[in-house]
């Protein structure tokens, strides 16, 4: 067998699994994407109805989504839309700060707690973050703050103290030389803090702002269980989900799809913007390069 | 294991340490440290920390208004959970039932665990009032001036820094975390469920009942209670490893040599992640109906000629949440997948090609070891999160196929979803909490035993 036989056959064979892996991925690529397809055409839609006996709609139209926007007796989009943003500002702002202000100490200020204190919240974790939940339901409801938005930006916001890990382990990753520096120079810890790791940190502030604002956003359980029966204060998840119920699919289907899409875009390209981070964290920085 | 019960050990070696210091400075303080032990900040007003004793008094008084004029009415029926039943009486003159209020059980188990939590910063601040006193007496028999109210605060933001920086956040865990978790723990012990609802009814205290209900008392729940959990566990596994496995296949296959456009088809994966889960599972669970476009389809070509009970059948729809999860979570792997797998050292296939391992045993022997090895608490997060996935079985099946031999489940139910069901339908919060309780000792059994036995725990301290 001559040499060059032997390569060619090499290519050959080459050539034939990178075919392959291509067929797979673009089957796969379809599979994935078709769902997504299948959302945007509904939501073009014009005939009404949840159950088509076809693919391809017998007519297109914008009309979806600008009646979301005009016909709001029943279901109230605009305002549901505007209570998701500003539940999302508001809990991405308190979230932020709390997580920022744990990972730092966790990460950088050394205290005879520190240790218990990470330990109490790994188990406080390992409950059912619902089972609280139901509890602070019954308080809420005690002090009269159910069924409103501020309910919901302290259910989202009060456990920040506890996911602190994908910004602590950022924070491992500074120099301590930083701070010891700074410090020599004469600044404080309240100094080190605002002044070297906060601007060094931008990524995770980004990183950790991002994940807040879109919680409230995907976020069901919560929001359904909080808002029971009072529609003004729906969040956009909470809301679309009684559009599809039985007695309204028919009507609002196409309508619901228009809806979704408004609220995928958004979150799509913040997630797309932050996967750098979002790999890094759910890995622990595991990945370096 | 060791590292706990040591952990058990300490606390009350550390509470008999606390006391002795406290009789310590009790015998070696003058009086005016002494009567600190009564009257909070009276060691500070008289060492001349006025601001500092004034606050510490100003605490004390303020506490004692909450806890007699807000607290005590709780507390005092902490132990009953109330015995007045709200009763209706005639109104003569308005010819009307009227509702007399009676006693609350929730309010009163909800305001006394607050009040009782309170406890706890009046024994902190109380300490501390007495140690700051027994502080300046030092100092001040040195010759030394007691710091200033200003010297201390300057302290919060430098040596006490971290005091600052936790305050908040460790009060909202307390109020939104803490507190909820104990009080659903203690309602895990009380008949608080349909026919127990306050105002109208009072709970009280059962004991174990509701876990030897689920046990040994009664037939359906323990059959509920098992067969959930059974498909709990079932579900975990599959939804975690067939993820976990394809996934990182797939990021196998863009990484891959020679495969060109890896850009456009990680990002097809990454938008199906980015479209909300809510959404896509909505989406997808009526496109399955029986009336759905995948039965319309296939029967149209013939294919089939009854629609295939995709969420109605309980093993279909097993499977099917099954293999939508897929669908959910390949991408997930193939994103966290790409970066270690590049990370691989390149000449370990190449050797093991040399030796005649083909495509499949290297991946059994170099790639899924090292990958398991780098990922294990990812893994963990992942199967303890599957064991709690609401959404893809909520959003999907609700649960369902229902079933008579359950009590308010379905066949797809998770215990999580089940826990939903039974609070936001049924109001059986005792059961429910029970059920959260169980779930916590599953996960916290299943991620200490997996920590203790990977070698990727590593100790978090070293790594800086």
């Amino acid at each position: 067998m001559s040499k060059e036989k032997n390569l060619i056959g090499i290519r050959a064979r080459r050539i034939a699994s990178n075919t392959t892996i291509y067929i797979i991925l673009s089957v796969m690529a379809i599979i994935w994407l078709l769902p997504i397809a299948w959302l945007i055409i509904s939501s073009l839609r014009l005939e009404p109805g949840a159950y088509t006996t076809y693919i391809m709609p017998k007519g297109y139209t914008l009309n979806n989504y600008t009646r979301l926007f005009t016909e709001t007796d029943l279901f109230p989009f605009p305002r549901w839309y505007g209570n998701t943003l500003l539940v999302a500002v508001l809990s991405c702002i308190v979230t932020t700060f709390l997580t920022l202000m744990v990972a730092y100490t966790y990460s950088r200020l050394r205290f005879k707690a520190r240790t218990k204190l990470m330990n109490m919240s790994l188990v406080l974790g390992m409950f059912p973050g619902f089972m609280s939940m139901i509890a602070i339901y019954h308080f809420l409801k005690a002090i009269g703050l159910t069924q409103s938005l501020a309910a919901l930006v302290i259910v989202y916001s009060g456990g920040a103290a506890l996911n602190y890990y994908v910004a602590k382990g950022f924070f491992d990753t500074i120099p301590r030389s930083l701070d010891e520096a700074a410090m020599l120079d004469g600044a404080t810890r309240n100094g080190v803090f605002w002044k070297i790791i906060l601007p060094t940190s931008r990524p995770i502030v980004i990183y950790t702002a991002i994940t807040a604002f879109i919680a409230p956003w995907v976020d069901f359980i919560f929001a359904s269980v909080i808002m029971k029966d009072n529609y003004q204060n729906y969040t956009v998840a909470v809301g679309l989900y009684k559009m599809i119920e039985r007695e309204n699919i028919f009507n609002y289907y196409t309508r619901f799809c228009a809806g979704a899409v408004l609220v995928a875009i958004p979150i799509t390209i913040l997630f797309i913007s932050i996967q750098k981070y979002y790999v890094e964290g759910v890995t622990g920085g595991a990945v370096k390069g | 294991m060791k590292k706990f019960k040591a952990a058990l050990l300490k606390l009350p070696r550390a509470i008999g340490r606390g006391f002795k210091e406290l009789a310590e400075m009790f015998i070696k303080g003058d009086l005016r440290t002494r009567l600190s032990y009564l009257i909070m900040g009276f060691g500070s007003l008289t060492h001349g920390q006025i601001l500092k004793g004034l606050l510490y008094l100003g605490f004390q008084i303020l506490y004692f208004f909450f806890f007699f004029g807000f607290g005590w009415q709780y507390l005092k029926d902490f132990g009953t959970l109330g015995t007045a039943t709200q009763i209706k009486v005639w109104n003569e003159s308005l010819q009307i039932y009227q509702r007399m209020p009676g006693d609350n059980s929730m309010l009163i188990l909800l305001y006394s665990v607050l009040t009782l939590a309170t406890l706890v910063p009046l024994i902190v601040f109380w300490r501390l009032n007495i140690k700051s006193s027994y502080k300046a007496q030092k100092q001040i028999e040195e010759g030394i001036k007691p710091n200033s109210f200003i010297k201390d605060l300057r302290t919060m933001l430098d040596e006490r820094f971290h005091i600052t920086m936790l305050s908040i956040p460790m009060l909202a865990l307390t109020c939104f975390t803490i507190l909820p978790i104990i009080f659903m723990v203690l309602i895990a012990f009380t008949n608080f469920d349909q026919t127990h609802q306050p105002p109208g009814n009072l709970f009280t205290w059962v004991g174990m009942t509701n876990v030897t209900d689920i046990f040994l008392g009664n037939t359906t729940k323990r059959n509920t209670f098992f067969g959930i959990l059974g498909w709990t566990m079932v579900w975990a596994v599959f939804a975690t490893f067939t993820n976990y496995i394809l996934g990182i296949i797939l990021a196998m296959m863009i990484n891959k040599k020679g495969i060109r456009f890896k850009k456009m088809w990680r990002t097809i994966f990454v938008i199906t992640i980015a479209v909300p889960q809510f959404v896509s599972l909505m989406l997808m669970s009526k496109l399955l109906t029986d009336t759905g476009i995948v039965n319309v389809l296939l029967q149209k070509m013939g294919w089939i000629s009854e629609p295939l009970p995709f969420l109605t059948d309980p093993t279909w729809a097993r499977a099917v949440v099954i293999i939508i999860n897929m669908w959910v979570g390949i991408p997930y792997t193939m994103l966290m997948a790409s970066g270690i797998l590049m990370n691989i050292p390149q000449d370990l296939y190449e050797s093991a090609s040399i030796d005649g391992a083909g495509p499949v045993r290297s991946f059994t022997a170099i790639t899924m070891p090292y990958m398991l090895f780098v990922t294990a608490p990812y893994l963990i997060t992942t199967f303890v999160g599957n064991i709690n996935n609401f959404n893809v079985i909520y959003l999907l099946t609700a649960g369902n196929p229902l079933t008579l031999d359950y009590y308010q489940a379905g066949q797809t139910d998770l215990l999580i979803t089940w826990l939903y069901k039974l609070t936001v339908n049924q109001q059986d919060y005792s059961l429910a909490s029970t059920i959260g309780i169980f779930i916590f000792i599953i996960v916290a059994t299943v991620s200490l035993i997996v920590y203790n036995r990977t070698g990727s725990v590593k100790k978090e301290d070293q790594f800086q």
